[in-house]
């Protein structure tokens, strides 16, 4: 066993190397791969994989994957493997060693080669081995989180060749640790022992955990302590990056409700009306969005990536208008009478939501993500995508402009004095009904560009805005009416809190704790977190 | 002494519990009895069809007692109507015994299928018909106790109140859909096979469970009657019309809602347990808030704050559906949201107030001087 290994690792280091030189004739690959055939076990089928590894063939990573994937065949007729690709009845099989085709053969005529989970391991430490001496810096970067995770006191001399060879300033830093975590297994001096505890302590991840964590209890004296206070500095840290995390997910939560609920806080902050068809304002923003990227497909795909800059205004315009004319052709008739409007905008949202069904069927439609906004990038250990951080910061944007028109515009004193007190308003020679009907406008239109915005992150179907309507009631009611602040601190408190009951309660049930909060909130607090005073409240 | 007030003060109130009375014993009748070639015959799904509307009248009449009468809008009575069910669903769960498709004599087929080894605490005693009955009434009554107990004293009112009931229901819903609640998850609670040691299938018991039905909204619309008609239903429209006053007066506003919120979720409740058997299912889906504001509908199409009202309502708008689900299925959600705009709009008395007026211009066109309006006068307009 030992010596098969440190014979694979001479290997690897050879090949690795001296790639040039590592060329082993063909017919001994094929010599070692021949006796998959006749494995009696799975033990012995490791064995051949520990062989093949050894001969560092480019090939054999070809062979290993397709054993791990159960690709791999014996003809049961003489001899003979193959990797196999299934297609109906038969299979296409290929020359392992060369790549090439080698015809196709009956299901019956070829037995697969069985691995288990054991073997699994096995192929993928060895093929970690293997790509320690590839040409891609990822696959060197993965070589060495596979022998970080599993280190191997024979693969010191191999890493340290590997590190002297390395050129790439993070694969290097990656090397470096396992090389760290393999001399902790090592039978090397204290000091070398010390430096590679510090080394693995910076790294601080819950690899790094798991290794310090196994030498913490393998060791004694001042290595031990060393390692007990390393372990515990890496768990704190990685306790104060889960807080950290939860945070962004929260806030990136928060910022989603914020969206669809500050237009509502608008029309039922302003106008006292509580606009069930709010959720259908933010699908039709998302159905613009589809429909612009369409068109953009059609006559101008170069500009694809600049698709949402179109979408913005074009949904602020169709969801506002839609609510203009929901203002004029039905609210206004409604006022004094709140639950009234609720029922009747609810029709309004069963109405939205056919006509859309019949227009554009009811399954999912695509709408297309601008190549700025994919992938993720790397901060500490929080993985953020890059489509999450747009919405916070298109959120923030969008509720900084908004208290700037209410605080700053003479628009926002009017719309402002008419929730204060509206008779007084309309004595000061405020006209209320424009008022109203511009501020649903707005709300309504809020909400189309917040469809922009959440159809990147959520399924576009006719039920779109169903998703987000409860929740942005719970956001403007815990708020508190009439304020943009309260909604802004509503939204992230309920994004955060949800976040952090997850991990504890699971996803339902945090949401169902949410809830019950809120309901009791309600009792304590009727009005909200920053409700209005005075007279306006009971008029 | 209560028939004779009732036929004295209130024809259309006795009208409709002779109608529903003469119900329970004639759809039986024609069920049952009439040859099945006959053109009198009532074919089975008929029944079922028509007692499932007959429960949803029920639960109709309940949101008009809060909403009508006390102006509480409730969008939470579908939890109560679905609480109800689910105790009269566990009663039938219990009766399947080593039925089901495990054959296992102790717990239900789902408990079976998730690992469960012994029945949870909260399923004992539903193999009894009177606890589960009972239960239908407590659960609901319970939960509307407590949670009208916490929200009318801190004067939680209006669209606060409305928002919170749907938070409410959607929490349940969200609730029983976890199949660690042990309430069968997503698929609920089905597969019944006996109630009261009869088939919930035969055509009989079908029979049986209309002709409870019909009472059952019978004597809803009795007390319904009787309790709107009482010195507290007095109170009741006082608090609805102008609650601070009515505090002022002396009156504690906040137990006269109570009341008649905890009443009216047990009268859901019951609703609820009498539509599970007839329509062989109770899952998660009826606690979805769009359910509740669909039961607004029906009470406000059938006119708020009267007590044929939602019943008529009920009955109207869930014939529409039926129909329009089969003819126009496109259609069906255009008809609903125009029903929802177009009875708040044009109709905020329902079908039973456009009837008084109509009412009231025939007895304007034979009397033209004198009492003109006074039949429009009867009933105060209800405010918010």
């Amino acid at each position: 066993m030992q010596f098969v290994r440190k014979l694979v690792l001479a290997v690897i280091v050879v090949c690795a190397s001296l790639p040039s030189l590592a060329r082993a004739d063909d017919a001994g690959l094929r010599a070692t791969l021949a006796r998959v055939a006749t494995a009696r076990n799975f033990q012995e089928t490791e064995a051949v994989v520990r062989d093949l590894a050894a001969t560092g063939e480019p090939a054999v990573e070809r062979i290993l994957s397709a054993l791990a994937d159960g690709n791999l065949y014996i003809r049961k007729s003489g001899q003979g493997v193959f990797i196999g690709k299934e297609d109906g009845q038969t299979i296409a099989l290929a020359d392992p060693v060369a790549g090439a085709a080698a015809g196709t053969a009956a299901k019956g005529d070829l037995t697969k080669v069985k691995v288990n989970n054991a073997l699994r391991r096995t192929i993928r430490d060895a093929m970690g081995g293997l790509t320690l001496g590839s040409d891609d810096p990822a696959a060197r970067l993965s070589a060495a989180g596979i022998m970080l995770k599993r280190p191997d006191i024979a693969a010191l001399p191999a890493l340290d060749a590997a590190i002297a060879r390395e050129t790439d300033a993070k694969v290097k830093a990656a090397l470096a640790q396992a090389r760290a975590a393999t001399v902790l297994v090592s039978d090397l001096g204290e000091a070398e022992k010390l430096a590679a505890i510090g080394v693995l302590s910076n790294r601080g991840d819950s690899d790094a955990l798991a290794q310090l964590t196994a030498f913490r209890a393998a060791s004694t004296g001042v290595l031990a302590e060393t390692a007990a206070r390393s372990v515990q500095h890496i768990e704190s840290s990685m306790a104060a990056w889960q807080v950290a995390q939860n945070v962004w997910y929260g806030i990136s939560l928060g910022s989603v409700l914020l969206l669809a609920a500050i237009g509502l806080a608008i029309t039922f902050g302003v106008m006292g009306v509580i606009n069930m068809a709010h959720g259908e304002m933010v699908m039709l923003g998302a159905y613009t969005t589809f429909v612009v990227q369409q068109a953009i497909r059609a006559f101008a795909p170069d500009l694809f990536d600049w698709s949402l800059a179109f979408a913005l205004p074009a949904a602020f315009l169709v969801a506002g208008g839609v609510g203009l004319a929901i203002e004029r052709g039905m609210i206004r008739f409604l006022y004094g009478r709140p639950l009234e409007t609720l029922l009747a905008t609810w029709g309004v949202s069963l109405i939205l939501q056919q006509a859309v069904r019949t227009i554009f069927g009811p399954t999912n439609q695509e709408v297309g993500a601008p190549s700025w906004m994919a992938g993720a990038f790397q901060l500490g250990q929080l993985t953020i995508t890059w489509s999450r951080l747009w919405i916070v910061l298109f959120c923030l944007a969008v509720f900084l402009v908004l208290v700037f028109v209410m605080k700053r515009t003479s628009w926002g004193l009017r719309m402002r004095a008419v929730t204060q007190n509206r008779r007084m308003a309309a004595s000061m020679g405020i006209r209320t009904p424009w008022v109203d009907a511009f501020t649903f406008a707005l709300g309504s239109g809020i909400a189309g560009i917040a469809g922009v915005a959440l159809g990147q992150i959520d399924n576009v179907s006719p039920n779109f805005g169903q998703g987000y309507i409860i929740d942005s009631f719970m956001v403007v009611v815990f708020g508190g009416v009439g304020n943009l602040w309260g909604t802004f601190i509503g939204a992230m408190t309920l994004g955060v809190l949800n976040k952090f009951l997850e991990p504890y309660a699971g996803a339902v049930l945090g949401k169902i704790l949410v809830l019950v909060l809120i309901i009791l909130f309600i009792q304590k607090r009727p009005r909200g977190l920053f409700a209005l005073k005075g007279r306006a409240v009971e008029a | 002494m209560i028939a004779r007030r009732l036929f004295s003060s209130d024809r259309r109130i006795a009208v409709t519990i002779a109608t529903l009375l003469a119900a329970a014993v004639i759809v039986p009748v024609l069920n049952l009895a009439v040859p099945a070639d006959s053109v009198f015959h009532m074919p089975s799904y008929v029944v079922a069809l028509v007692g499932k509307y007959l429960c949803y009248a029920l639960l109709a009449l309940a949101l008009d007692l809060v909403w009508g009468y006390c102006g509480i809008l409730s969008l939470g009575h579908g939890a109560f109507f679905a609480l109800g069910g689910y105790a009269m669903g566990m009663y039938l769960m219990r009766q399947i015994g080593a039925r089901g498709v495990y054959g296992n004599p102790d717990l239900p087929d789902f408990m079976v299928f998730l690992n469960w080894k012994e029945l949870p605490l909260y399923w004992l005693g539903f193999d009894q018909f009177w606890f589960a009955a009972l239960m239908v009434m407590a659960v609901p009554g319970l939960l509307a106790f407590v949670f009208g107990w916490f929200a009318f004293r801190s004067r939680v009112t209006g669209v606060y109140l409305s928002i919170i009931t749907q938070a409410m229901t959607y929490a349940l819903l969200l609730a029983f859909f976890r199949n660690d609640m042990g309430f069968g998850g997503n698929n609920g609670l089905t597969d019944f096979k006996d109630i009261l040691g009869f088939s919930v299938q035969a055509s009989e018991t079908r029979s049986a469970l209309f002709a409870a039905s019909a009472l059952a909204l019978a004597l809803g619309v009795l007390v319904t009657w009787m309790v709107v008609g009482s010195k507290y239903g007095k109170l009741l429209m006082a608090v609805r019309d102008a609650e601070s006053r009515t505090r002022f007066l002396g009156w504690r506003a906040e137990n006269v809602k109570l009341f008649a919120f905890t009443l009216s979720a047990v009268m859901a409740g019951i609703a609820g347990a009498l539509y599970v058997p007839q329509v062989g299912i109770i899952n998660p889906g009826e606690f979805d808030p769009a359910n509740s504001i669909e039961v607004v509908i029906w009470t406000a199409v059938g006119g708020r704050g009267t007590i044929v009202g939602p019943i008529v309502g009920a009955l109207a708008v869930n014939a529409a559906k039926s129909w329009f689900t089969s003819a126009l299925p496109e259609f069906w959600l255009f008809a609903l949201g125009g029903l929802f705009i177009a009875s708040t709009l044009f109709l905020p008395r329902g079908i039973v107030g456009l009837w008084d007026r109509w009412q009231a211009m025939r007895a304007t066109r034979r009397a033209p001087s004198g009492q003109s309006n006074a039949a429009a006068r009867t009933e105060p307009q209800p405010a918010e």
